[in-house]
């Protein structure tokens, strides 16, 4: 029977097949991270229950670091206990730990990939939601619940029952100025955030194929938006080249044998899904989110909607809610619409290709008086090699803050948050109410539109920009 | 795991549609390394003021839903972050079964892991029951025969049965796989020969 490559990975890692229809699969690759693990240690602990297979764990602190000077340590106390604990857990069990002074250390989905320990055709999970972004390299990877872990730790694989197969095909070509985040945000725009529950996502398509390794990954990041756990996309040449060589990347023979299955995994031409969606590239503008759910989104040209024009009473009570707490009123142009700060950072847009992006923006030009606006690289070694581009003296020379790697403001658990009704124009990936602080407003946009809107001051157009 | 076999309650009912779990329990609450006390803050920016203190309207901050064991909620229950700590802060405050048309995979997965029983319903069968919250009476949930019993109506729910066992029973589904030890050695020893590269440190 013909599979898709979801139902060949599932196939491939299945140890046991329970009679209520659930099976247990066997887990490649386990990331932790401090926020979702203490209490999955603190129950292994309780039932005197080992890891059983520390060397395919890996963990970094990411979510509470500080990002600005480390040097003196966490200064809040309940984010250093996490931190330490984190530390203590890793210790006393054997796993590998990025602290936050290691150089790789880094936001837990920027570093599988640029550690070489996010592999195609592998299983990833993760304690935490964003875990879809592994899919770029072909790989099952998704986010699950800190019971998950515990069960992930003792006994290396999960129990899971089947979803369905979704496939989202992009043809064509992006426009100037139009990236993979553009994509994903029209994406959900159309699916919405509960299109894709209950379904795996394969993207396909000429545009997708065409896509840089890193560019995919902002695409899978963003599938939880759309309620499906997993996105994935057929690894090809581009995702071995990128792989060749990272320090955990399969070596010598391995390799050759690793290159030979990678090589095979693709969704057989007559596979069958159960939905599917099909975009052009060419209708696909820069966009921008209105509201607190990431599928309340228009084109840098559109208005924001009238719920009055919604038949739906469901959705036209949650568009009321949203433009109230966003401060927004129906038919304004969202062009026009003032910020206040700019977050440029997140597992979904602070790779090196993201900086490099937003830094062609705001190059030899000045951020807009008002505004406050920041870079946080997505690891340790995305800021070096920004650095060693000269990337923060372009930003820091435009007026933007230059921080040290890690979630920041994408969830606003450390330092980094917005204050009520404070308007942000933003690259992370969840634009709900308090999100990015109590009170705080949320535009997700590319690297691009977020650099163009930390120029002008207000949400504009990066097309304008581009020479 | 605590067991749920049923449960009596006044249910309160939020309608707001797509409930995301930073909203059911915000970031800041997810510094803890516990698992417990986390009800205090349940629902904490809708239902605390800047300052700190109780929004008096809001639902759960009334009698007597103050006290309520279910909740009912609009689609897409419990959307966005993995936080398990979104299923710890409803059973800390005392909730164990939520009811709502739909719900997002991995809060749904998570509710199991601890206890709370989340039931799905088409929407107006949740309109009905929701005027139970608005006239403050009780309903009952039984998980044995899937039932919802209110006033002189009754609403049968669907549920997995493996899921539905180990509810009933508070089954540590650790122990239940590390039943499957033998499988999962055997399952290692081919994943060394067919993908060796995978153990490959
Ligand atoms: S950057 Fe944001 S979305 Fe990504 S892991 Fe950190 S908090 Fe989660």
């Amino acid at each position: 029977m013909s599979k898709t490559l979801y139902d060949k990975i599932w196939d491939d890692h299945l140890v046991h097949t329970q009679d209520d229809g659930t099976s247990l699969l066997y887990v490649d690759r386990h990331l932790v991270h401090e926020v979702t693990s203490p209490q999955a240690f603190e129950g292994l602990r309780n039932s005197n229950r080992k890891v059983r297979q520390p060397n395919l764990t890996l963990a970094v602190a990411d979510h509470n670091v500080p990002t600005s000077d480390r040097s003196k340590g966490i200064s809040d106390e309940e984010s250093k206990l996490q931190v330490e604990t984190l530390e203590k857990n890793c210790d006393e069990f054997g796993i590998k730990l990025f602290g936050m002074n290691d150089k790789r250390q880094g936001i837990v989905h920027i570093i599988g990939p640029e550690q070489g320990f996010t592999q195609p055709g592998s299983i990833i999970v993760c304690g935490d939601s964003h875990t879809a972004t592994h899919g770029a390299f072909g790989s099952l990877a998704f986010g699950i619940g800190t019971s998950e872990v515990e069960h992930v730790l003792a006994t290396q694989t999960l129990v899971q029952k089947k979803s369905k197969n979704f496939r989202i095909k992009v043809d064509g070509k992006l426009s100037i100025g139009v990236t993979s985040k553009d994509v994903i945000l029209q994406i959900i725009g159309k699916i919405g955030t509960a299109g894709g529950t209950g379904y795996v996502i394969e993207y396909a398509g000429s545009l997708i194929s065409s896509l840089s390794v890193e560019q995919r990954m902002t695409i899978c990041n963003m599938t939880i938006e759309g309620g499906a756990r997993a996105g994935l996309i057929e690894p090809d040449e581009k995702i071995f080249n990128y792989l060749n060589g990272r320090p955990m990347s399969p070596k010598k023979e391995n390799w050759d044998k690793a290159l030979n299955y990678w090589s095979k995994l693709k969704s057989d031409d007559d596979a069958n899904f159960d939905k599917e969606v099909t975009l052009d590239g060419k209708d696909i503008m820069p966009m921008v989110t209105w509201g607190t759910s990431p599928q309340d989104v228009i084109s840098i040209d559109g208005r924001i909607p009238n719920p009055e024009n919604e038949a739906d009473e469901d959705r036209k009570n949650s568009i009321e809610r949203s433009l109230k707490y966003m401060g927004l009123k129906p038919g304004t142009a969202i062009k026009d619409v003032k910020i206040d700060k700019v977050f440029i950072g997140s597992c979904t847009n602070g790779r090196i290709e993201d900086l490099r992006d937003a830094a062609k923006i705001v190059k030899n030009k000045k951020v807009a008086q008002h505004v406050y606006a920041m870079v946080v690289p997505g690891s340790g070694l995305v800021k070096q090699q920004a650095e060693q581009e000269g990337l923060d003296k372009v930003f820091k020379d435009s007026g933007f803050d230059w921080r040290e790697p890690g979630c920041s403001m994408c969830l606003a658990m450390n330092a980094d948050k917005l204050k009520p009704e404070e308007r942000c124009a933003s690259t992370s990936n969840r634009n709900f109410e308090g999100r990015q602080g109590r009170g705080g407003r949320t535009h997700l946009v590319s690297p691009g539109m977020a650099a163009a809107a930390a120029i002008s001051g207000s949400l504009d157009d990066v097309r304008k920009f581009q020479n | 795991m605590q067991k749920f076999k049923t449960t009596k309650s006044i249910p309160a009912y939020l309608p707001i549609v797509n409930i995301d779990t930073d909203m059911i329990i915000p970031k800041q609450f997810l510094k803890t390394i516990k698992r417990t006390g986390l009800g205090k803050n349940l629902f904490y920016e809708m239902r605390y003021n800047e300052k700190g203190k109780p929004i008096e309207d809001f639902i759960l901050n009334t009698s007597p839903f103050n006290d309520s064991k279910i909740l009912i909620a609009g689609k897409n229950f419990g959307c966005g972050s993995s936080r398990e700590h979104a299923p710890w802060a409803l059973l800390d405050f005392g909730i164990t079964c939520v009811i709502s048309s739909s719900y997002a995979d991995i809060f749904y997965n998570n509710c199991f892991k601890n206890g709370i029983l989340p039931i799905v319903l088409p929407e107006a069968k949740i309109k009905e029951l929701s005027e139970y919250s608005k006239r403050k009476e009780e309903i009952i949930v039984n998980l044995e025969k899937q039932k919802i019993t209110f006033g002189n109506n009754e609403i049968d729910f669907e549920i997995d049965q493996f899921k539905k066992k180990c509810l009933i029973e508070g089954l540590d589904d650790i122990a239940l796989s590390l039943e499957k030890n033998p499988k999962i050695t055997e399952f290692e020893k081919k994943l060394s020969s067919n993908r060796p590269w995978i153990f490959n440190d």
